[in-house]
């Protein structure tokens, strides 16, 4: 396919001047490629996406005041379902070292891709694995940790894990080429290696120069270190906050939990009544300040970045910033719907929004 | 050797439109080679596809909001998902335009009168385009009563001003040849004000317009087939009057200017009432009277003009009756047009029929204005020139408040 190219033009000449005209005109800002036509919806689909509002997907009654116009996105193309995502732990291929130790090796390719990202519209991202988030990789702590990371992308990259590490390991460009690390170019691997400490809930994201880029386009993903004597058994759940800035212009068009937006308007998460639900709620939205966490007719322990066992807070809402992680845990004492969503309304309405649905 | 003057018994041999049509034939072929093969050479555009859409038209009603686009650009484009005021809203619709397509996107929305929405749309690609409605008001309905409304407002500010302005006939006809000139020069003077402003006035609108179908070119076109069009029945009738003429008709030289006149001035009153209905339907301007006043005022003076050069004919009251008509019904016209189906493209090419009309009619006004001395500008036509720009423009500000 043709080289990826993309642009940044937002040229509206002025309406005229009696607004009177009620006439726009204007170059839609645009980037990416034509690819779109591959693996999303063709005309027909368009045609039927809109006639009927609220389409059956939708659970009545919701999508007439939040949520798309209909259509779906299609999971199998994209490589990657939200509803999926949701509970998968990748913990690795697993053996003993000499001394005893666990050491748990994965391998992450970076890649290029293109990602429907709402019914309809295409994203040319950059993905560790071909998912955004990237795998969630969990392990315990004081294991020896072993990351492969080969860059299939046209760009070069590198994961910064946060954690303790020594500086060749940081995925930093500049410090540790000498030693094969810093910038991975294009083609190239390089093995990330150290100990899993401290415990607690961190993130890994490409730190390349433009950051804001590298991580906007999707690079980054949640990084689950368990205590060594583990948390109480619960229904675990990872939800990476994040959005899309489909126009490049600075701004997010889409925000989203794992980011498809308003996926779990159409897919509720099945919890159990009165079952200890664990949420590894990690921020990486690009763009804007803060991000935030409420649900609806409930309350939650918060520990934040999940670095200490004892909660610092029972709350309905929190905030977080950019990098900022924290562990949420509650129990639904009621079988029903039950909305949760980012309390700034504005992410909510372009997406940040979703359904817990507890049954008996 | 008679076979190498083929060329010569070629041409005398096939008839004279298969040598028209041989030419057409192989650019016909050509293009068809050119489209089969893809462009041979040529590879696909280095860029990324084009998105370029205009919004042609915003209709409000209760809890719905309506939407024309208009595709503007070489590529097809795909509306898939559209918010208002920052949050997605489901649309009925379809979101696909082709080239140079259009379609209509209907958004339930719980808008509420005076308030501003900004509407988005994200495109397959990722792209956006915005639409602002910077003050929303519901768009009347377009049934009989509406039309009714938009008539009236047309006989306001086009038929009653300019009948009333002919009234001037009877003082026309007192003032001497001076004072004649001068009143010619002073309608010379006000028609160069109304060209300026439709002209300004269409590129204004213009460049609102989609651009694929001409943009601001469409006023240049407009006023340059109103010109010649006007010149050309203007050629077809002097013919008539040499021959009228010759059998003895008398005075039918100056009713026939002011038929001209009477045209190029309903051509910009067409413009004046589609501005006037578009303004109305999209909640922009508020039926004052004082709006009504201004126009009403400011548009007496055509009447004037179209009077001026009948000063030494005697036309009959039907007559009047007709130019008057003529010169203020199109406002009506423009009015329906205007709050009805209001369209960027189709108002700057009407726009520059105007400006083209009334150059036309100023290039035929113009000799009336020479003094007996042939001059041109002399102090009374540079007086009654001045005198004309001025008072249309002081009327013009009674209807720019």
């Amino acid at each position: 396919m043709a080289r990826k190219m993309s642009r940044r033009a937002l040229i509206a000449s002025s309406a005229a001047a009696a607004p009177a005209l009620a006439a726009l005109h204007e170059t839609i800002p645009h980037r990416g490629l034509h690819g779109a036509l591959g693996g999303h919806p063709d005309a027909a689909a368009a045609e039927t996406k809109g006639m009927g509002g609220p389409a059956g997907h939708a659970p009545g009654g919701v999508a007439s005041h939040d949520g798309f116009g209909g259509g779906t996105v299609d999971h199998a193309a994209n490589g990657f379902d939200p509803s999926e995502i949701l509970r998968d732990f990748d913990y690795g291929k697993t053996s003993r070292l000499s001394d005893g130790r666990v050491l748990r090796e994965w391998t992450i390719v970076a890649q290029d891709k293109e990602i429907e990202v709402a019914p309809g519209v295409t994203y040319p991202a950059w993905t560790y694995n071909g998912r955004i988030p990237g795998p969630t990789l969990r392990c315990t702590e004081g294991d020896r940790l072993r990351i492969r990371f080969i860059n299939g992308s046209q760009h070069p990259h590198t994961i910064h894990f946060h954690g303790i590490h020594p500086d060749f390991m940081d995925g930093m460009p500049g410090i540790g080429e000498g030693r094969g690390g810093g910038l991975i170019e294009t083609g190239e691997q390089f093995v990330y290696e150290f100990d899993a400490e401290p415990f607690g809930l961190h993130l890994y994201h490409c730190h390349v120069m433009p950051l804001t880029a590298h991580i906007a386009k999707g690079l980054y993903g949640a990084f689950i270190v368990d205590p060594a004597e583990p948390r109480p058994d619960a229904d675990e759940l990872v939800m990476v906050m994040n959005g899309f800035d489909t126009d490049f212009d600075g701004e997010n068009e889409l925000y989203a939990v794992n980011s498809i937006a308003f996926h779990y308007v159409e897919e509720p998460i099945k919890v159990k009544r009165d079952e200890l639900v664990r949420i590894y709620l990690v921020n990486l939205l690009e763009f804007d300040q803060i991000n935030s966490f409420h649900v609806h007719a409930n309350f939650f322990d918060y520990y934040p970045t999940g670095t200490r066992l004892e909660p610092t807070e029972f709350t309905d809402t929190i905030i977080q910033g950019q990098g900022q992680r924290g562990v949420l845990e509650l129990r639904f004492p009621y079988a029903g719907k039950f909305m949760f969503h980012a309390h700034k309304t504005e992410f909510a309405e372009l997406g940040w929004l979703g359904f817990f649905e507890v049954v008996d | 050797m008679e076979a190498n003057t083929a060329d010569g018994s070629l041409g005398s041999r096939a008839p004279a439109w298969a040598l028209g049509a041989i030419p057409l034939a192989l650019i016909a072929v050509a293009i068809g080679a050119f489209a089969l093969l893809g462009g041979p050479g040529l590879g696909d555009r280095t860029g990324p596809p084009v998105e370029d859409l205009a919004v042609e038209r915003t209709v409000l009603h209760p809890g719905e909001i309506e939407l024309t686009l208009q595709n503007d650009g070489p590529d097809a484009v795909d509306v898939a998902q559209v918010s208002v005021n920052d949050a997605f809203v489901p649309f009925a619709g379809s979101g696909r335009l082709d080239r140079l397509g259009s379609t209509t996107l209907t958004i339930p929305y719980p808008w509420v009168e005076g308030e501003g929405y900004t509407i988005t749309g994200v495109t397959s690609t990722g792209g956006t385009f915005e639409h602002e409605i910077p003050v929303a008001v519901e768009t009347p309905e377009a049934d009989a009563g509406f039309f009714g409304l938009m008539a009236l407002l047309g006989i306001y500010v086009g038929v009653i001003p300019v009948s009333l302005g002919m009234l001037w006939l009877p003082f026309v006809r007192r003032v001497g040849a001076e004072w004649l000139r001068a009143l010619i020069a002073f309608t010379v003077g006000l028609l160069a004000f109304l060209a300026v402003d439709a002209g300004l006035e269409g590129l204004e609108i213009a460049s609102a317009a989609p651009s694929a179908f001409g943009g601001t070119s469409l006023v240049f076109i407009g006023a340059a087939v109103a010109y010649l069009a006007l010149a050309g029945v203007d050629a077809y009738l002097s013919r008539r009057r040499a021959a009228a003429a010759a059998r003895g008709a008398a005075g039918s030289a100056a009713a026939y200017l002011a038929l001209l006149v009477a045209i190029g001035i309903g051509l910009h009153n067409l413009g004046e009432g589609l501005a006037i209905g578009s303004a109305y339907a999209s909640g922009a301007l508020a039926l004052g009277t004082f709006l009504v006043v201004g126009f009403a005022i400011h548009n007496t003076t055509e009447g004037l003009a179209i009077v001026a050069p009948m000063a030494t004919a005697r036309p009959s009251l039907r007559r009047l009756i007709a130019l008057g008509l003529l010169a203020g019904a199109p406002a009506i016209l423009g009015a329906w047009v205007g709050a009805a189906a209001f369209n960027p493209s189709l108002a700057a090419l009407l726009f520059g029929v105007g400006v083209g009309a009334i150059l036309r009619v100023i290039v035929q006004l113009a000799p009336s204005m020479r003094d007996s001395d042939g001059r041109l500008l002399h102090p009374g036509a540079v007086g009654g020139l001045v005198a004309g720009l001025g008072v249309i423009y002081l009327t013009g500000l009674l209807v720019a408040g």
